[in-house]
């Protein structure tokens, strides 16, 4: 890999400082050090920001979460409060990369990892998304496990975190401190659909450093379900995080109901975390039953533009947002 | 029940593997590799790289030495400007630190005259062509009878068309070499292969030395499965590297560029026409396979040798036909030939099942034969009805249901397959020396490799047996080709060749035990070759019986393995401990190759896109459950003195078949392309 400088900050101030010329934040590594083995990543200059004193989970009294960026990914999924107030969340951790990784991975790195499309990870390929303007050879080649929703001729490349389809779910909200100060960026604004402009996987301006992000308490059974080639250890085909809330249901099995809360995301299908607008709102206020389920999956669905041999992803998606609302349903 | 002999060693990091001997002055070899699927290299400007500091010298078709003729292709290292494949390495970076090597090799240019690759195997592919011999030996070709007429005319047909894909070996320890020059000219390697005496005599010609010149070390071996069973380039630029600077050259290749120059299975395509009468009789069989080699070598898998052993038919045919393609050179995996060719078999055996009424286990016993079909020769022993029926019985096979898409708990279809398996029981000539200690121990010494088989544990048992001596007190020295030359760890011959010459060089230091031993010790040593020559004209197989139970989810198509069993007929087991592993090491790859293993190749490009353990699915602890060996005690005397089959393999072999069958008992869908993902079942289901 190309020779680098180290650096550890000793607070944030300095590491932003630091962040100039070609240099990289790093976290615990598990991406981007494979990267810059890869030659795709090239940073002049590594600023470690997993020492900042970012590395804690805040329970705020209303119920709120507040994650520190530098949080390891296995403490995030063992935290005792996590999993008894966002079961979803502890789950797509859990259901993420290997106990290895996870031990070493962080949360802000977790949001930032690359995708794993391999036209993206062979440096002696064209791919927009790490070279403008040089093509997307994934397009024509092998896809079998890209995007289906919200892709450009650009790029049809997926985001690969679990954890980000919980956060995404969840209306989170994640907080950056930049050159200007401190802001605060809602979920689905943080990662971006390629356009034309696949080399930017966020919205992130240059030097912003994510210090936490912030989790809005959740009063309702959540459940995070992935799909996958292996039973552990690999990326998601797909993967749905679901909450729903219903009303009025009779006991045990939740017929009857009305869906008067619900929250659903998709993993595995598109360059960002997908959170599914269009299905909530069919969702809101409707009979929980398998029928309004099935409707609620197909309106979002109805978007998607499968690519030759990734066609298999709708009724994938359509069959794990379903399962997943109806497993719910019964919890609820 | 025996551990291994060298556990200790290995659980506290003190066995050495090849890439971790301290050699004292060593450099870091780093290679380049093509950029172009096809083509001719116009000329290598390293000028860049050997400006860096810390590079030694860069290595290219510009500037090799010229190397001695080898007859394996891929050795050629830097010896000609032409692009065979995509990866094929075209210079290397020899360096202070492995850090500068790899970061110079990226700054080598290579400019190429570029033309486009032809890399897509179909069976009705223009350059497909009859090869002269399938691996090792065999006819491409064999047929008896009237195979359309038959078939035609039977009552029951089966006609499919499956297809394997390309699989990569993938063992723990990359190919790693440390090579370096004595001061007399002589070649010393560290190397991680499944044959030290095979790296010598094939290295020594292409460096212009005596055999008796190369000295191959390597004790301890991070598995190989069929990749490390001839040398790879790796170590031919190792050496020729360590040559160029005049200091020892460490090299190992690394996880990505191991999916295009260590070899991997041929993706196949296989036909099968399946003739029976009303109960299942075989009348006719016929398997056509298509396969795939490179330009730079002729390999050509063995795919339908199995179906010249496994059942009688009157009228038969098989055929082998491949296509030189602009792809990395493919080789052996884990049985070459009757890993993809049972698969094919045994799934027709099944849709045969089905299709004639008959339980799949008695369909395979009404067609068992005493004789091998083909060669008419008889067999050693087969034991394949007994593997059937001890496995129904283990199992609890005998009230299933055969009807499919039936079984249905919550969201997942349930369903149970069988498949037989086999696998020829192979011997090859060695030599072995055994020597009596003054204190009392023995030492036996045999260049044999144990990759991780536990070969060494089997040899000392084999050894103290024929000596009558504790194993404590026999000490196996092996992986060194100074000692007697022995035969590759490979077609699961190690044990018996190896063991055979083992024996009768105990034997003869027995014949010369008399009181007490002197203080230089007793020796005697042996080679099999004669003993091997002498053996009566049987067919000598190993056969076997595999058994799996799945779930499909019927919303994903996800497959899950809760239970496999495999009970193998294979000779006299000599260590259970280490044959259980096998077996269910064999297994367990058997569930990767049905469900995840699939090397996936870029037409525009022309490499093998998933390169790394992460994109390439080998089976993780949360896919293997209840995988479970078993085996008939069989007394065969017409192997060797130990009445031994080989077991590396076997277990692999008809596994993908159990599972797929399956898949279709419990969802009706019949899987013909490997592997069974979700992305392939789910549409169906």
């Amino acid at each position: 890999m190309r020779p680098f400088v180290y650096e550890r900050p000793a607070n944030v101030a300095d590491a932003l400082e630091l962040h100039r010329d070609g240099a990289l934040y790093l976290g615990g590594g598990t991406n981007l050090v494979d990267l810059m083995r890869l030659g795709v990543e090239e940073p002049t200059r590594l600023v470690d920001v997993s020492r900042l004193p970012y590395g804690e989970i805040e329970v705020r009294p209303d119920g709120t979460l507040v994650i520190g960026a530098a949080v390891r990914n296995s403490d995030l999924a063992a935290d005792r409060t996590v999993r008894e107030t966002h079961p979803m969340l502890a789950q797509a951790v859990l259901m993420g990369a290997s106990g290895q990784i996870r031990n070493q991975a962080t949360v802000g790195g977790n949001l930032l990892q690359r995708t794993r499309c391999s036209y993206f990870q062979d440096a002696s390929k064209p791919c927009n998304k790490r070279e403008p303007g040089t093509g997307c050879p994934a397009r024509e080649g092998e896809h079998h496990n890209l995007a289906i929703l919200g892709h450009s001729p650009e790029c049809v490349a997926t985001h690969p975190s679990d954890m980000a389809v919980a956060l995404a779910a969840l209306d989170a909200s994640v907080r950056v401190r930049g050159r200007d100060g401190e802001r605060t960026i809602p979920f689905e604004e943080f990662h971006r659909l390629p356009g034309g402009e696949p080399e930017r996987d966020s919205n992130l301006r240059d030097g912003d450093l994510v210090t936490a992000v912030e989790v809005p308490p959740l009063a309702m059974p959540s459940r995070y379900r992935k799909v996958r080639e292996r039973a552990s250890f690999a990326f998601a085909l797909v993967s749905v995080a679901a909450a729903v809330r219903t009303v009025g249901a009779t006991v045990p099995d939740g017929e009857g109901g009305v869906v008067r809360d619900v929250r659903l995301a998709l993993g595995g299908v598109a360059h960002k975390p997908w959170r599914c607008r269009r299905a909530e709102d069919v969702l809101r206020g409707a009979p929980a039953d398998e029928e309004t389920f099935l409707r609620a999956a197909e309106a979002e669905l109805e978007a998607a533009e499968p690519l030759r041999d990734n066609a298999y992803k709708v009724p994938l998606a359509r069959n794990l947002i379903v399962r997943t609302l109806l497993d719910l349903r019964e919890a609820s | 029940m025996t551990s291994r002999t060298e556990s200790r060693e290995k659980v506290t990091g003190a066995a050495r593997y090849a890439y971790e001997y301290p050699v004292e002055g060593a450099v870091y070899a780093a290679a380049v590799q093509a950029a172009v699927g096809k083509g001719e290299i116009r000329w290598v400007d390293d000028s860049l790289a050997r400006a860096m500091p810390g590079v030694l010298d860069v290595l290219s078709c510009e500037n090799a030495p010229r190397l001695g003729d080898a007859a394996d292709g891929e050795l050629a290292v830097f010896q000609s400007r032409t692009v065979a494949y995509r990866g094929q390495f075209v210079a290397a970076v020899v360096a202070e630190t492995l850090e500068t090597a790899v970061e110079a090799a990226r700054h080598v240019r290579v400019e190429y005259a570029e033309e486009e690759p032809d890399v897509r195997l179909r069976d009705d592919h223009p350059g497909l062509y009859r090869p002269d011999k399938v691996n090792p030996v065999f006819p491409a070709d064999t047929e008896r009878g009237d195979p359309d007429e038959a078939f035609s005319s039977s009552v029951v047909r089966v006609e499919a068309t499956y297809s394997t894909p390309a699989e990569h070996n993938n063992p723990m320890e990359p190919h790693s070499t440390i090579a370096h020059w004595d001061k007399d000219g002589g070649l010393v390697l560290y190397d991680s292969n499944q044959g030290a005496s095979a790296v010598q005599s094939t290295l020594a010609p292409i460096f212009g030395i005596d055999p008796s010149r190369v000295r191959v070390v390597s004790p301890h071996v991070g598995g190989g499965f069929g990749s490390k069973g001839t040398p790879r380039p790796n170590a031919v630029l190792a050496a020729m590297a360590a040559q160029a600077v005049g200091r020892p050259v460490k090299f190992a290749v690394p996880r990505q560029q191991m999916f295009a120059t260590t070899g991997y299975r041929t993706p196949t395509v296989q036909r099968i026409r399946l003739g029976a009468d009303a109960d299942g009789r075989l009348n006719a069989i016929d398997h056509a396979v298509f396969e795939q080699t490179s330009t730079v070598k002729e390999f050509a898998e063995q795919t339908a040798t199995p179906t010249r052993t496994m059942y009688a038919a009157e009228h038969r045919r098989t055929s082998h036909r491949l296509v030189a393609l602009d792809v990395p050179t493919p080789s052996w995996m884990r049985a070459p030939g009757e890993t993809p060719g049972m698969y094919a078999l045994e799934s027709a055996m099944d849709e045969l099942a089905v299709a004639a009424g008959v339980d799949p286990i008695e369909l395979r016993v009404r067609n068992d034969t005493g004789t091998e079909p083909e060669s008419g020769k008889p067999f050693s022993s087969r034991n394949l009805v007994a593997c059937l029926r001890e496995g129904a019985e283990r199992f609890g096979w005998d009230h299933r249901d055969p009807a499919a898409g039936v079984r249905r708990v919550g969201r997942k279809l349930l369903g149970t397959g069988v498949a037989a398996a086999t696998y020829p029981a192979y011997q090859s000539p060695g030599k072995a020396i055994a020597r009596a200690e003054p204190d009392g121990t023995f030492t036996v010494r045999i260049a044999a490799a144990d990759i991780g088989t536990g070969a060494r544990t089997a040899l000392g048992m084999i050894a103290a047996e024929t000596l009558k001596s504790d194993l404590d007190a026999v000490r196996i020295e092996l992986g060194d080709s100074a000692h007697p030359a022995a035969s590759v760890a490979g077609g699961s011959s190690g044990t018996a060749s190896w063991g055979t010459a083992v024996v009768l060089a105990c034997e003869s230091l027995r014949g010369k035990l008399n009181g007490a031993v002197p203080p230089e010790g007793i020796e005697a040593s042996a080679d099999s070759a004669d003993l091997l020559k002498a053996r009566e004209e049987y067919a000598r197989h190993a056969f076997g019986a595999q058994f799996a139970e799945v779930e499909v989810d019927v919303d994903t198509g996800e497959v899950r393995v809760p239970r496999m069993l495999g009970v193998f007929a294979a000779g006299r087991i000599i260590n259970p401990t280490t044959a259980r592993s096998q077996f269910i090491g064999g297994m367990t790859m058997g569930i990767g190759m049905a469900l995840m293993e699939e090397s996936v190749m870029d037409a525009g490009f022309g490499d093998y896109l998933n390169r790394d353990l992460a994109q390439y699915h080998v089976p993780s602890c949360a896919d293997v459950h209840n995988v479970d060996a078993a085996w008939i005690e069989e007394i065969d005397p017409h192997l060797n003195p130990m009445g031994s089959k080989g077991i590396g393999e076997i277990g692999i072999v008809g596994a993908a078949a159990a599972i797929a069958n399956a898949v279709h008992h419990a969802t009706g869908v019949r899987v013909r392309d490997l592997p069974i993902t979700p992305g392939r079942l789910l549409p169906q289901l």
